[in-house]
């Protein structure tokens, strides 16, 4: 078992879910993450759980909402167009409180755009999505070995608050093989008893499970409950690193597969003396604002790259909070940044008399 | 291991059905079993049987950052619509390995290193058609170095589906052969 393996991201995410107490999957075929529901259809069976491939995106994610109602482990994977057409079940996910983690391998957008790698879902991902004051726990992957390891925390989170949790991969991490260690990766979290699932109510009271509540006050208690949780979340579930910030002059920012560009960039620009370190948030909601806002203290300027246009670039604005000028730089509609661009841009910003301008 | 910052990156073409897709798991396998750091990247979905396929592979002796190959030092092309596409991004000093017998021109670049094998013509003498990929992939591996063909060879069982486990043997002889 301590043997590393070559697998892709979709099979090494596929295969922790399971490990990580996955009791039911329901999911709609889309590049590029269809492993995941490959991989499903043949080991849910073998291992007796449930595998269902739905006749649509929009019965996958009410599956879910079923599914989660009664107390299981569930989850369903899409790649963008799909996870847009999840967003109503997800609000009602958010709304009823039910536990569920969400897996959108992001593809170039928008609308069908196409079928290569982009990260142009953060807004959606991190700002709810569908209607609503909600948010859901976003985790960002940047290795194969950590598309596995972060199902363990995701199924956690999900029961200990829940909350819907969305798993923010891309098509390269989803299609790439890298060696993976399969551990069951323990987060050693005391969860909560599910004695609000609909497990039938002989012998207690009824548990009811839904999000239409038709008055004022009690539906405005619910939003302030709501809001409760998610400051205890932001307060706790901070996720993020960071590499050679303690002299840093600019401090680039990127998360998923941006981030392994953006860590070749900063040890390239470190041998040519500039002094460049970076920051990856793994949680994108709550996103790292006091972790950046520290660095901001040092740091004279930032850069975001990312495979967008400056989405999380906005976090990155509120988190510095005028401390720092911060840049941005990045390509999408399936074109990853390349090091050599991104170095270019490093070079170009730290030129020495530069005025910094934002953007 | 191996000497300090041993580090190749390595981009695999050819149509759909020649197996270069395969050749880059079997390297990355194979490079993975002796200790090396490895990433591979396929081009996805929309190859079919026919078309262009390619993937690019990156062995290291360390942690392997940006897993994304844009000037691979080596490539190994199979046919003429990949060896177009792809040799003016190989590194200056890079090495060209290039299938002969479907590549009809010389590549367009005196600052590379070239090595021509008729892949498929050898393969055929073996009289096992479909391992033009292994010939090249040998020629490759004995130039470089990186691994031995026999070390390639023992991760064959772990790519090749177990339906294609026929093949193992004639694979293995390919492999060795060497062009």
């Amino acid at each position: 078992m301590s043997e590393k393996i070559l697998i892709t991201g979709n099979e090494a995410l596929a295969e922790a879910a399971i490990r990580a107490g996955l009791e039911a999957y329901f999911g709609y075929p889309i590049t590029p993450q269809n492993e995941i529901t490959e991989y499903m259809a043949r080991r849910m069976p073998e291992e007796g759980r449930v595998f269902v491939q739905s006749e649509s995106e929009l019965a996958a994610i009410n599956m879910v909402f079923g599914g989660a109602a009664t107390g299981k482990r569930v989850m369903t994977s899409s790649s963008s167009p799909g996870i847009s057409l999840m967003q109503e079940g997800i609000s009602y996910l958010s709304g009823a409180e039910l536990p569920a983690v969400v897996v959108n391998i992001m593809r170039g957008g928008p609308g069908l755009g196409n079928i290569a790698p982009s990260q142009s879902d953060y807004f959606q991902a991190t700002r709810g999505g569908g209607h609503g004051d909600y948010r859901t726990i976003v985790l960002a992957p940047s290795t194969v070995q950590e598309m596995a390891d972060l199902m363990f925390p995701a199924f956690d989170l999900a029961d200990l608050y829940r909350i819907v949790v969305m798993v923010l991969g891309d098509g390269v991490l989803g299609q790439m093989m890298e060696p993976v260690l399969l551990e069951k990766k323990q987060t050693h979290r005391k969860l909560p008893a599910k004695d609000w699932a609909l497990t039938g109510c002989a012998g207690r009271s009824q548990n009811i499970v839904k999000s239409l509540d038709l008055v004022v006050p009690r539906l405005e208690k619910r939003n302030l409950m709501l809001q409760e949780k998610y400051r205890r979340i932001e307060e706790n579930e901070v996720m993020c690193e960071g590499h050679l910030l303690e002299d840093a002059e600019i401090v680039l920012v990127a998360y998923g597969i941006a981030s392994r560009v953006v860590r070749t960039v900063v040890s390239r620009a470190r041998k040519e003396q500039i002094k460049a370190g970076w920051i990856r948030p793994v949680t994108l909601w709550p996103f790292p604002s006091r972790q950046i806002a520290a660095a901001a203290e040092r740091a004279r300027l930032f850069l975001t790259v990312e495979l967008s246009y400056g989405q999380m670039f906005d976090d990155v604005r509120i988190a510095v909070a005028g401390k720092a000028p911060v840049h941005f730089t990045g390509r999408a509609g399936g074109a990853i940044p390349t090091v050599e661009a991104v170095l270019d841009e490093v070079k170009k910003l730290m030129q020495p008399g530069k005025v910094a301008v934002e953007r | 291991m191996t000497e300090k910052n041993c580090r190749e990156e390595i981009i695999f073409a050819g149509f759909g059905g020649q197996g270069v897709i395969l050749l880059g798991k079997l390297m990355a396998t194979a490079a993975m079993k002796a200790g090396y750091e490895v990433t591979y990247i396929p081009s996805y979905g929309a190859e079919v049987r026919g078309g262009t396929a390619n993937c690019s592979v990156i062995i290291d002796n360390e942690p392997i950052a940006s897993p994304l190959v844009t000037e691979p030092d080596t490539l190994i092309v199979m046919n003429q619509a990949s060896f177009d596409k792809f040799v003016p991004k190989i590194k200056p000093r890079g090495l060209l390995v290039m299938n002969t017998s479907l590549i009809e021109t010389p590549p367009d670049r005196d600052d590379i290193e070239v090595m021509g094998v008729a892949a498929d013509e050898i393969a055929h003498q073996l009289k096992s058609p479909r391992s033009a990929n292994m010939i090249a992939l040998g020629v490759y591996l004995k130039k470089r170095g990186l691994l031995t063909p026999q070390q390639v060879a023992e991760s064959l069982p772990y790519v090749l589906a177990k339906r294609h486990h026929d093949m193992l043997d004639v694979n293995t002889r390919a492999l060795m052969h060497g062009g």
